[in-house]
């Protein structure tokens, strides 16, 4: 049997069997919750609440902040102490609310009630997604209400559940297909019922067979929905190469998924827009895998935002010995974190501590062109010529090699026998390359 | 702990494959051919081979000593030109010949245009190059069973038959190397399971090389012409281990194919109409000079851009 793919990609160690038979486990916050303002791509979100608030579960405490941009929820009901920046786990110090947990979990009014989504209009959908400040909680956190704004409803022919889960380590999204595979068809249906048009397609990778399976028998009635077994290969569960691999059809940096018909969005925020239209609940909460051979007990937590990693590291029993690295996210595009103590977010799917950094054990030494960084790259680049380009501080050169077609994931780093700090190069030549762009626009003005 | 923890831009995971078990990989599939020479000709190819590595090595440790320079003899690059050069030796050679050519290869071609992975040329292929132009006569007299004869090649040239079963076991005259055409097969077949080198270049190398002499060669059709220019003159070690090398050959894929067909088409100029029978080396290496021409003209779209004004 063949199942669907992309060309290019890596097969990392996969560390999935430390966590993969381990169910999802409710935790509740101990200290303080923290809830940035900017957990997304886009305009960060206004707080609408002060210091001295009484804040209730699922209340709305930052409001987005223009179109591309979506609301923060506190998950818990308590007083608001402060409003202060504080450092995310990518890095960024970004203005935060923190609130003092009382432990009564009250929620706001009307929350949790069972709506039925058949009966909703296409703007009560929306309307639900956008106030429940759902974004892709695949890792780019793009606001899914916009994406699910398309210019032309009927143009979008596919609806694509990302339940590919790539990254090494991670297992999250496994674990909620498996443990409640009826909230991702749920959200799926009321996704669909924006898009007449539109089929929907679950894209899981072949090494979740029992997910597939699952997956399969509970859509066998439903005309509008299939399950699309694909390789196990890393990145297929980037945009690109799902929608390569379940369509056929190539996005570049310059067109959005809609401009090929196409909405994607991860399973765990497929849930979250169930959650939301189906039972009024915002997103609050995440599943988050905790694992890597420094931890004791790797485990799928479900934690509410806002939790401190520090304490997810306890609920697994703690260190099994000092950590070299600890990463928030998978070990391709992951996060290395400097602290432990910073939030869950709305982002977050794991928590990776290793032993040993594989990164700083190994010598970098000098390119000899075997090629096999080309090889990987599933946006057909040659990271070989545009490293060059980057030693020399040539944007040009860069950007006429594609450098902007590159999206970080890594594989020709992993790939590169000289160990060379390949990836690394082009987020500093694309970041340079964007700043530039933003300078001429303003200047232009 | 909080300070003690490492941070790097991600990805954090790093695959197996280092310069050091590509190199190492290289000499181990080499490990045949040289096995057979020791065994068809003595112990005395096993010196020119222990000779021409010694001195690559040593040349390299000296040279970055000297400069201040990491010293990266570890990686078994060096190595690996010492022992090509020797493989491309004949096994009658005095000792100072392979001191000479590994000097020259590491020194000149390698060391002079900034050490590994900046070398324009196949080291090994340019000082065989520079030994065959200078000592010609010593670099081109084969002894078999210490009875020199012709060369296959030198035969077919001349009009003769060859005898296709002992240039594949390797009963003929020739260079250390390619003298058994099994035993460098073998160590191909290990380097493409290994996926050290692709079968781009070798083949459409080869597959060049046959439809032009198929053409050009004379013989049409002729299995025994065919066969006896395929095993002979050191193509298969040429095709499978020095077209290959990865810094003198084009990175991109359609580039690889460039490279492979137009040494092809100059192996067979060469062998047809030059003056000696073979012509391996210096296709190769004329090949290596065009490398950065065939990879302007060959870089390929990034995805979605196919037939795309960029």
């Amino acid at each position: 049997m063949s199942f669907a793919t992309f060309r290019g990609g890596v097969h990392p160690f996969d560390g999935k069997e430390l966590s993969k038979d381990k169910p999802v486990l409710k935790v509740l916050p101990k200290g303080e919750l923290v809830y940035p303002m900017s957990q997304h791509i886009g305009a960060p979100a206004r707080p609408v609440v002060k210091a001295g608030d009484h804040v209730l579960v699922g209340q709305i405490i930052g409001e987005a902040g223009g179109f591309v941009s979506a609301n923060v929820v506190s998950s818990v009901s308590g007083t608001v102490k402060k409003i202060e920046p504080r450092l995310l786990p990518n890095g960024n110090v970004v203005e935060s609310v923190i609130v003092e947990n009382d432990k009564e979990y009250q929620a706001v009014e009307g929350m949790g009630t069972k709506r039925d989504c058949t009966k909703m209009t296409k703007e009560e959908i929306r309307q639900a997604i956008k106030d429940a400040g759902i974004v892709g909680m695949g890792g780019a956190g793009f606001p899914t209400h916009v994406k699910l704004t398309p210019k032309d409803d009927k143009a979008i022919d596919y609806v694509i559940v990302n339940g590919a889960e790539c990254e090494p380590y991670l297992t999250s999204d496994y674990r909620m297909m498996l443990e409640e595979p009826q909230k991702v068809i749920g959200g799926l249906k009321a996704m669909l019922q924006l898009f007449e048009n539109a089929k929907g397609v679950i894209g899981i990778e072949n090494n979740k067979p029992d997910a597939i399976e699952k997956m399969t028998a509970l859509v066998k009635d439903e005309p509008r929905i299939e399950v699309c077994p694909m390789k196990v290969k890393y990145p297929q569960g980037a945009e690109r190469n799902l929608i390569y691999a379940v369509t056929g059809r190539k996005l570049t940096s310059r067109k959005l998924p809609a401009d090929v018909g196409c909405v994607v969005s991860n399973t765990d925020s497929v849930i979250a827009i169930y959650m939301a239209v189906c039972e009024n609940t915002p997103l609050m909460r995440r599943i988050v895998t905790v694992t890597g051979d420094a931890i004791r007990d790797p485990r799928n937590f479900n934690v509410l935002t806002g939790t401190s990693y520090a304490e997810l590291v306890e609920e697994a029993g703690g260190f099994t010995c000092e950590p070299a690295k600890v990463i928030s996210g998978g070990p391709m595009m992951g996060f290395a974190l400097t602290v432990l103590d910073v939030p869950v977010t709305k982002t977050s799917s794991a928590l990776l501590c290793l032993s040993h950094d594989e990164v700083t054990e190994q010598e970098e030494t000098a390119c000899i062109r075997c090629g096999r960084c080309g090889e990987v790259c599933p946006s057909h680049l040659v990271p070989q010529k545009m490293m060059e380009a980057c030693e020399q501080y040539d944007l040009e050169a860069f950007e006429k090699l594609y450098g902007m077609e590159c999206y970080e994931c890594g594989s020709c780093t992993y790939t590169c026998p000289a160990k060379r700090p390949l990836t690394q190069a082009f987020k500093q030549a694309r970041k340079a390359v964007m700043d530039n762009r933003r300078k001429q626009q303003a200047a232009a003005k | 702990m909080n300070d003690l923890l490492n941070v790097s831009s991600s990805p954090h995971v790093r695959g197996k494959a280092t310069t050091r078990s590509i190199m190492y990989d290289v000499l181990i599939a080499l490990l045949p051919a040289t096995a057979f020479s020791v065994y068809r000709f003595g112990l005395y190819p096993l010196a020119i081979v222990l000779v021409s590595m010694l001195a690559a090595v040593l040349t390299e440790y000296l040279y970055e000593k000297g400069t201040k320079r990491r010293v990266t003899i570890a990686d078994g690059s060096a190595a690996v030109t010492g022992l090509l050069l020797a493989l491309n030796l004949p096994s009658t050679i005095p000792l100072w010949i392979p001191v000479l050519g590994s000097v020259f290869a590491i020194l000149v071609v390698k060391q002079l245009f900034g050490g590994i992975g900046q070398n324009f040329m196949n080291p090994a292929l340019a000082a065989r190059c520079f030994l065959l132009i200078s000592f010609t006569g010593r670099m081109t007299t084969f002894s078999v069973d210490s009875v020199t004869g012709a060369t296959p090649l030198a035969v077919l040239k001349s009009g003769g038959q060859v005898d296709i079963v002992s240039m594949l076991i390797g009963n003929t005259g020739g260079t250390i190397g390619e003298i058994s055409t099994i035993a460098v097969l073998v160590g191909a077949v290990y380097l493409l399971a290994r996926k050290v080198i692709s079968w781009l270049i070798p083949v459409s190398y080869i597959g060049t090389f046959v439809v032009c002499l198929v053409l050009f060669g004379g013989h049409g059709l002729d299995v025994n012409f065919i066969l006896g220019h395929l095993c002979g003159g050191g193509l298969m070690l040429g095709a499978w281990f020095m077209a290959t090398d990865y810094v003198t050959t084009p990175i991109t894929k359609n580039g690889k194919i460039v490279f492979g067909v137009l040494i092809g088409v100059l192996t067979c100029v060469f062998r047809l109409f030059g003056g000696s029978a073979g012509g391996v080396s210096y296709a190769i290496i004329l090949g290596n000079l065009c490398v950065p021409l065939i990879e302007k003209v060959t870089m390929p779209k990034a995805f979605g851009w196919e037939g795309k004004q960029s």
